[in-house]
């Protein structure tokens, strides 16, 4: 039988067009058949997960799941079931048929749906319940790696998926009453964190913004695919939900946002580049990066200068300094007073 | 037969002839006919014309033009919202699909602006949480011999280069309209935020063969030694140049910052009063 007959060939585009169609499927999945979750890719391994409360950073590869926060606790089950899907197309589609070589081998070889990939690890960037809520599902879900240095019972310390954060917040969950199995498992208290070997081909690296958003705030580094998942400290549908009870300040915020602008390196005319995953909001660049830095900036100024002319907290709220972002930022009346609040407070709260 | 069908060939012809999607061609270089009001250039406080929200006033008030010294903000293209308003020659290019023969695709790229891509082959509009860029993300389609073009997932950014802000939940609506050497390009700019209206403006091209659209590099230096952290910007009240193009051209402040009101002949009427009470016609302005 010759390659070119008609048939074959019409049945090769079939089967292509077949896999095409895979590949689109979970690249771009409507939310609307999803539960409300979209994942769509941002760079190399890495994913966004939007829709099961904030967003949800995804590295997805040959060595599984990596990801950066997990949602409110009442999306997990969604967010279990989208990943394993998208993993497991990821998986199928991604990779060749494998064919035998050398000894003759020859037709195509059916390989099935391939088993999705474990979560390996989990991160948070804050204590936040949006962000941690899904902890105590995600990491029961995942799989960790074992071996080495390891001492007790063998038989389950590969259960769950390790969850990474600062060692703040593993104290501020445990303060709110945490499940253990959605607790951190491993922290740091310096500056930073990286894990210890590459993971979907890459580095990945945590940094401390000591009391922004609260006082156990990371942002997370992805040094190949030039991503960064930003957590609360920049998110883009609103003012910074800064916890003042938990140790944040309009100060850490601004440091973070600078910190983060001095990473960030754009493609071409201040747009695309690196790529920063806010912890709400759409996928953002250096552009959208400065903008909000530039808006928190001047409502600060606007704020100090209230306090330097020894206005009231009253009175510097009906001055209104956020009111030229409140369209885009303050989607609640009352977001826009929390802020000046918030910011009013870290300004004049007594240094200990 | 034969004849009957030399009767009917040029009818068919003629029939075949007409696309199926009307194919004006835009491709070419164009040079922009400044003829209209120039906005290239504007004064701080230069706001006529401009339906703004009383938030955008706020913002534009505050803009600052050391701003642009910041890292972040060099390098920086014009974006959809003004590019096709400003000074800048036009390259306008096609893609063509090889099979079908149909325009794909259409091009344009100033001399200050990145490519801005639309698409004519019904691709669908990207996720809201996809990237936001400073061309946006544009479909078009054809309207008679008329291209509409729309454009999401823009950046924020400015209606004219003083400040006046544009949101990031803008849409722009462009028309072009070719008749022989001159292109006319319509934009109607919605902004739910820094607008209280639409923005419609028309500018001219003229083709130009042989223009060229040259490189633009550009290397983002340290241009200002300030502390870090440090945004350029006036604090509410404090600009001291909101009024100097008013008090230049006699146009009074209720006029340069009333929005919507200032783009109707009402407006112009109610300056003519203010600058001659007898009712007559105002004394001619300096010109610019």
């Amino acid at each position: 039988m010759k390659l070119s007959h008609p048939w074959l060939i019409a049945a090769t585009f079939a089967l292509a067009g077949f896999v095409f169609v895979g590949q689109s499927s979970f690249a771009q999945q409507d939310g609307a058949q999803n539960g409300g979750i979209e994942i769509i890719p941002v760079r190399g391994n890495v994913y966004l997960l939007a829709g099961a409360g904030a967003n949800i950073t995804l590295s997805v590869g040959p060595d599984g799941v990596l990801m950066v926060d997990t949602g409110s606790a009442d999306m997990s089950a969604k967010v279990i079931a989208a990943i394993n899907r998208f993993t497991r197309e990821m998986n199928t589609f991604r990779q060749p048929a494998k064919r035998y070589e050398g000894g003759g081998g020859s037709g195509t070889v059916l390989t099935g749906m391939v088993p999705p990939k474990p979560i390996r690890f989990i991160i948070n960037t804050n204590p936040l319940a949006d962000h941690t809520g899904g902890n105590p599902a995600l990491a029961a879900a995942g799989k960790t790696f074992t071996g080495g240095n390891v001492a007790g019972d063998l038989g389950d310390i590969g259960e769950g998926a390790a969850v990474l954060a600062h060692e703040n917040l593993l104290q501020r969950l445990s303060d709110a009453k945490m499940p253990t199995r959605g607790l951190p498992t491993e922290t740091y208290f310096g500056s930073q964190m990286k894990l210890s070997h590459f993971f979907n081909d890459e580095g990945v690296q945590l940094l401390h913004v000591p009391n922004a958003i609260t006082d156990a705030d990371s942002f997370v580094n992805f040094r190949v695919s030039d991503v960064i998942s930003s957590g609360d400290i920049f998110d883009f549908s609103g003012y910074p939900p800064i916890d003042l009870a938990r140790g944040g300040s309009v100060q850490g915020v601004l440091a973070g946002l600078n910190k983060m602008l001095e990473m960030v390196i754009p493609e071409f005319r201040s747009e695309g580049g690196t790529y920063v995953i806010p912890g709400h909001g759409r996928i953002c660049d250096m552009a959208d990066l400065a903008y909000y830095r530039d808006m928190v900036t001047i409502i600060r100024d606007r704020v100090q200068d209230g306090i330097k002319k020894n206005l009231t907290l009253d009175q510097i709220k009906a001055a209104r300094p956020t009111e030229d972002w409140d369209g885009r930022f303050a989607k609640l009346p009352t977001q826009a007073n929390t802020f000046v609040e918030v910011v009013y407070k870290s300004l004049t709260a007594v240094k200990k | 037969m034969r004849k009957l069908f030399s009767i009917c060939a040029p009818a068919l012809l003629a029939l075949v002839a007409i696309p199926a999607f009307a194919q004006i061609d835009f491709s070419g270089e164009w040079a922009p006919v400044q003829d209209e009001d120039n906005t290239g250039n504007p004064y701080t406080g230069e706001f006529i014309g401009i339906p703004m929200s009383h938030a955008g006033l706020l913002r534009a008030e505050a803009w600052n033009a050391s701003l642009y010294t910041l890292p972040e903000w060099q390098c920086r293209p014009h974006g959809a919202m003004y590019i096709s308003r400003g000074p800048s020659q036009v390259r306008i290019w096609k893609e063509v699909d090889p099979v079908s023969r149909e325009t794909t695709a259409f091009h344009a790229e100033w001399l200050r602006s990145i490519d801005n891509p639309y698409y004519l082959d019904g691709r669908e509009r990207p996720s809201k949480n996809a990237p936001h860029t400073w061309g946006g993300f544009s479909t078009a389609e054809w309207v008679g011999d008329m291209l509409k073009i729309t454009t999401t997932h823009l950046k924020e950014d400015y209606y004219r280069r003083n400040g006046v802000p544009s949101s990031d939940e803008s849409t722009l609506t462009q028309y072009w309209l070719r008749r022989g050497d001159i292109l006319t390009w319509v934009t109607i700019a919605n902004d739910p935020i820094y607008l209280t209206e639409p923005m419609i403006r028309s500018s001219e091209y003229r083709l130009v063969p042989g223009l060229q659209i040259p490189p633009y590099p550009c290397t983002v230096v340290e241009e200002v030694d300030r502390p870090a952290g440090v945004v350029p910007h006036y604090l509410t009240g404090q600009n001291p140049f909101m009024r100097e193009w008013g008090e230049k051209y006699k146009i009074p402040y209720e006029a340069q910052i009333a929005g919507a009101p200032s783009m109707y002949p009402e407006m112009q009427r109610r300056i003519d009063l203010a600058a001659n009470p007898k009712g007559g016609a105002a004394a001619p302005v300096a010109k610019k």
